[in-house]
């Protein structure tokens, strides 16, 4: 099968849906004659024309609230926010306004809306530039949430979110829109909340999501040259979440490590460790670890930066923990 | 600021003024009866009324083409729902918080929409609704149609950033939206002249580079026809403009509010100039209609009010088995 990178399997979905439905536009800072700050929409203005993709000045809250309004009217627009950091500007729109709406209307209203672009961690970008912002956006009822790893799943996962009639963040990781993997040539898109078991395994879960593949895929690696056999999730979608396959995992392995980029306190990842223990204690021979990031603004220096993050030796410990190997 | 001098009847047929006035009675005494069912705690939560502003929607609402035009608005809704067309039992069931509101109950007295009728809402956080509107204008300009999108919002929002970046977007991208200060002088218990850095804000519209235009809007007619033009450009040339508005509220905020913070004599003076008792004196005096013709309708009104409450208390409460609808489509 060809390999393609992160940023043109994003870009084939928005190209596809795009030529699919003429309600389906990109609006956001550079996207346009810049081809995005990170070039996923290389190519697109030329084809589409500045109708369909727009530029806009450096105003997240005014053009999320544009594209929600525009949603709410009947288009289906994609709004890449040119990184999460910068749509901290826009999160009252996203929750007072595109999640809410259609409840607070009786269901008169729908906003098919997709807002998209980079999240997580960098390098040498200090605090402001660097942070994973999806256990946010994943505790509010009304947005769907999903976080693609591979190419593979960045297309099938974005397809489907432009499809879908409700607001969806989509994150991309930062460091991973040159990350090549296998795309298939002939269409397909991902279903919303079924997680995608990576590696099939019997003695431990590990479960992540996004680009903290990273830190687990070398993990696997040297797992199993220990002879351990690990069982790995990516969860995919943060809300709705898969909580099936988890639980089958569980059942199977009796031991499980999350490991989410994001701070712990109120995260993804200790809403998944909670989940675990809730229901299936009687499953477990350990407590579940939870591999975080440290409870500090990120750092600028590199040494402090990469530790503040999980790593592939925080998950091996981690694993050691649960399996009861030290 | 622009008055009507000429004679009524020369300009306009008497139906078009009768529905002015009766569309103004019917808000006052909708917003007297809502006030009045807050008062015996029918209503809770927060309430804002719109009386004394009765002739800003009304006479705004008479320039659209209710067909394609769209309004956004402020949590002091219930007036502008009313000029949209909905029902007001309907929304007084919304105010109750009962199942055949027009929001199912699920909105309340600062989330009133309907869909149909092109009347979105109904919003609760300050400005935060104006880069909605402009999308709205954005679909229309998209679609090529030749609606408009009027977007009222208070003198408390039009020093807030979304505010700024949405007109500066509906400028840069013609869109055909009108930016309403509806300016009632006070944010909640603050007068506007204590946080502006002008006390003209159609003068804010130089900045944009698009028209701006400060209207009385004590007088409905003053309204209707100053909007005309205004609704015109948008259509016509997709030019947005931005107009205040000036109003003003005869009660507080909302309902906990006593409105300590103005005088009595302002309060009075605004009184004098009541946008009901304008309209019904140039048209009594021009005997377009009697004393006892607005007797009649006001008696009609009120009855419609205590229908609407009626409606809305023999209403049933939503099943809790509806808390999880309408999340998500």
């Amino acid at each position: 099968m060809r390999e393609i990178t992160m940023r043109d399997a994003l870009r084939e979905a928005i190209d596809e849906e795009m030529a699919r439905d003429e309600t389906v536009f990109l609006m956001g800072e550079e996207v346009a004659e810049y081809h995005g700050a990170y070039k996923v929409s290389r190519g697109l203005l030329d084809k589409y024309g500045a109708k369909r993709v727009i530029d806009t000045p450096i105003t997240e809250n005014g053009f999320t609230g544009v594209g929600i309004g525009a949603a709410m009217s009947g288009l289906r627009p994609i709004v890449e926010w040119m990184t999460f950091n910068f749509a901290f500007q826009a999160i009252d729109q996203v929750i007072n306004n595109a999640a809410k709406t259609r409840y607070m209307s009786g269901g008169q209203f729908k906003v098919p809306i997709v807002f998209r672009g980079p999240n997580g961690p960098a390098e040498w970008l200090g605090a402001q530039h660097s942070q994973s912002c999806g256990s946010f956006y994943a505790h509010v009822p009304g947005l769907k949430v999903v976080a693609p790893s591979t190419p593979y799943d960045a297309k099938g996962l974005l397809k489907t979110a432009i499809r879908d009639d409700n607001p969806v963040i989509f994150m991309e990781g930062e460091l991973a829109y040159g990350n090549k993997g296998e795309v298939p040539e002939e269409e397909y898109t991902i279903d919303f909340g079924k997680a995608d078991i990576k590696r099939q395994g019997k003695d431990v879960t590990i479960i992540t999501y996004g680009n903290c593949i990273k830190h687990v895929l070398p993990a696997l690696t040297e797992l199993e040259s220990r002879g351990i056999d690990a069982e790995f999730i990516d969860l995919r979608s943060l809300n709705p979440i898969d909580e099936q396959t988890i639980y089958d995992s569980i059942i199977k392995t009796n031991c499980c490590v999350v490991v989410d980029e994001a701070w712990p306190i109120a995260s993804v990842g200790s809403y998944v460790a909670w989940l675990i223990s809730k229901n299936c204690f009687d499953e477990l021979d350990a407590q579940v670890e939870l591999v975080a990031s440290e409870e500090v603004p990120m750092p600028y220096n590199h040494t402090l930066e990469l530790a503040v993050q999980p790593t592939v030796e925080k998950v091996i410990e981690a694993v050691e923990k649960v399996m009861y190997l030290n | 600021m622009a008055k009507t001098k000429t004679k009524l009847s020369d300009t306009y047929d008497t139906q078009f003024l009768t529905d002015l006035l009766e569309e103004m009675i019917l808000i006052r005494r909708f917003e007297e009866k809502a006030g009045q069912c807050y008062g015996l705690r029918k209503i809770g939560g927060f309430c804002h009324l719109y009386i004394g502003q009765e002739a800003v929607c009304v006479g705004a609402y008479a320039a659209l083409d209710k067909k394609k035009d769209y309004v956004y608005t402020t949590y002091r809704d219930h007036g502008h729902a009313l000029s949209a067309g909905m029902d007001p039992g309907v929304l007084m069931a919304e105010l109750f918080g009962k199942v055949t509101g027009c929001s199912k109950g699920k909105g309340g007295s600062m989330h009133l929409f309907d869909v149909d009728k092109n009347f979105y809402g109904g919003h609760g956080i300050v400005g935060a609704h104006i880069p909605l509107a402009t999308g709205t204008a954005l679909k229309i300009k998209y679609m090529e149609e030749d609606g408009v999108v009027l977007c009222f919002f208070g003198d408390g929002a039009i020093h807030n950033g979304a505010f700024h970046e949405s007109v500066n977007l509906a400028k840069i991208w013609d869109l055909p939206v009108i930016f309403i200060c509806e300016n009632n002088q006070y944010g909640m218990g603050t007068d506007f002249r204590r946080v502006s850095s002008v006390e003209d804000f159609s003068k804010k519209a130089v900045g944009y580079g698009i028209p701006g235009q400060q209207i009385d809007g004590m007088d409905v007619l003053t309204v209707y026809e100053e909007m005309k033009k205004y609704v015109d450009l948008a259509r016509n040339e997709r030019t947005p403009s931005l107009l205040e508005i000036k109003t003003y509220r005869y009660v507080g905020h909302s309902m906990s509010d006593p409105a300590t913070y103005r005088s009595k004599d302002e309060l009075k003076e605004y009184k004098e100039q009541d946008p009901i008792v304008i309209l019904k004196e140039k048209m009594i005096s021009e005997k377009i209609i009697t004393d006892e013709q607005y007797s009649e309708m006001d008696a009609k009104y009120k009855a419609i009010a205590k229908d609407a409450e009626k409606f809305a208390e023999e209403s049933p409460e939503p099943g809790l088995e509806t808390l999880h609808e309408d999340v998500f489509a």
